[in-house]
């Protein structure tokens, strides 16, 4: 039997090595969760929405149109008093609702008016404008699955970035941030 | 005689309640959210069994219960009262949520590993099953022995019959 032959034997075992090298580097990648979606709205231009304010807060409403208002780039959170994740990510949202170059605006999702009110007394509102959604309507030209969402939309209203499940510890420094800062020096 | 005949429609009473239970069970669809058309609500309904409830994530829309799933059965009602056709709806619903929604990928260039990939496989096994048995078959095609290798035959084979003589004489030897 020649070595050419010999090594049509090998071959066999040789794709099964690779096919279960992929499943290794697959299952253990790091930051790999498969309930995280890949979203399909990354560098598609935001979608058309006009939320209501939710009264009495004392910032206005949410529409499109404020995403490309003032050249700065926004960061969108989506929200919910129900949502425990929420709180978790809340100071951070605090440390960008305090920047003045960039937009921090959130949406209200499938909330109560009163109870979201009353969830950002109590927390703080760090948004510079908050839109209600209470039927998700908004939510599901966003993309959006679950609470709470983030997205980076650069001054010309194109989503950058999505962010899903809450921003944990040092989310805001190394990821955030930095997609923030790249797209202000575009 | 008459303990047989209640016993068998309790059995049948339970199997019908157990049967209603479960029909209730996988129908999540809310009576305010049907259709007054009937064609409509049938084809709302076939859609929803093809989209995938994105908080469950293994279950479709028409038997989650979960909020966004009702919210999307409605939306796709709202696009089919509007005259979308069936293709209409799920491409609003993908070009927000990805193929992933879709519990059918659909065809196209990203996709077609996935469609095919299964195909390929069995292709690859079916070129390397005939290049195996034309390999096989090349080899059984004989070469002529060279005249050393007759000669080689020619003892092995001389060998063989005198040590066959031989033990057949030994056998004659011993039972005479």
């Amino acid at each position: 039997m020649s070595a050419k032959r010999k090594a049509i034997f090998a071959l066999p075992l040789l794709i099964t090595v690779v096919i279960f090298g992929y499943f290794f580097w697959a299952l253990t990648k790091p930051g790999r969760d498969p309930k995280i979606l890949p979203s399909v709205l990354i560098d598609k231009p935001a979608p058309e929405f006009d939320l209501k304010a939710l009264v009495n807060l004392g910032v206005p409403g949410f529409a499109r149109k404020d995403l490309t208002s003032n050249g700065k780039v926004s960061v969108v959170n989506i929200f919910a008093s129900w949502c425990i994740p929420c709180l978790v990510e809340h100071p951070d949202m605090v440390k960008l609702g305090q920047r003045d170059d960039i937009n921090l605006y959130g949406i209200n999702y499938r909330d109560k008016p009163e109870d979201g009110l009353a969830w950002l007394n109590k927390n703080g509102n760090p948004y510079h404008r908050v839109g209600r959604d209470p039927k998700s309507r908004a939510g599901i030209d966003w993309g959006v699955y679950g609470v709470p969402e983030t997205f980076i939309v650069d001054a010309s209203g194109t989503i950058r970035y999505k962010h899903v499940g809450p921003l944990n510890t040092g989310d805001l420094e190394d990821t955030i941030l930095p997609i923030i800062e790249s797209l202000q020096a575009q | 005689m008459r303990g047989f005949i209640l016993s068998t429609t309790i059995l049948f009473a339970l199997i019908a309640t157990i049967g209603i239970a479960s029909i209730s069970l996988v129908q999540a669809v809310e009576p305010d959210e049907v259709l007054d058309d009937p064609v409509l609500e049938a084809r709302a309904r076939e859609i929803s069994k093809e989209v995938r409830c994105l908080v469950c994530q293994n279950e479709p829309i028409d038997s989650s219960n979960a909020d966004l799933a009702k919210e999307l059965r409605i939306v796709v009602r709202e696009r089919l009262v509007a005259g979308d056709s069936d293709d209409d709806v799920k491409d609003y619903l993908s070009s927000r949520y990805g193929d992933f929604v879709l519990f059918r990928p659909p065809f196209k260039a990203s996709t077609f590993l996935l469609w095919f990939g299964p195909l390929l496989v069995f292709a690859i096994g079916v070129i390397g099953i005939f290049f195996f048995y034309r390999g096989n078959r090349t080899n059984k095609v004989a070469t002529p022995l060279s005249a050393e290798e007759q000669d080689k035959l020619q003892q092995l084979l001389q060998d063989e019959h005198e040590t066959t003589q031989k033990i057949t004489r030994n056998n004659k030897g011993e039972a005479s």
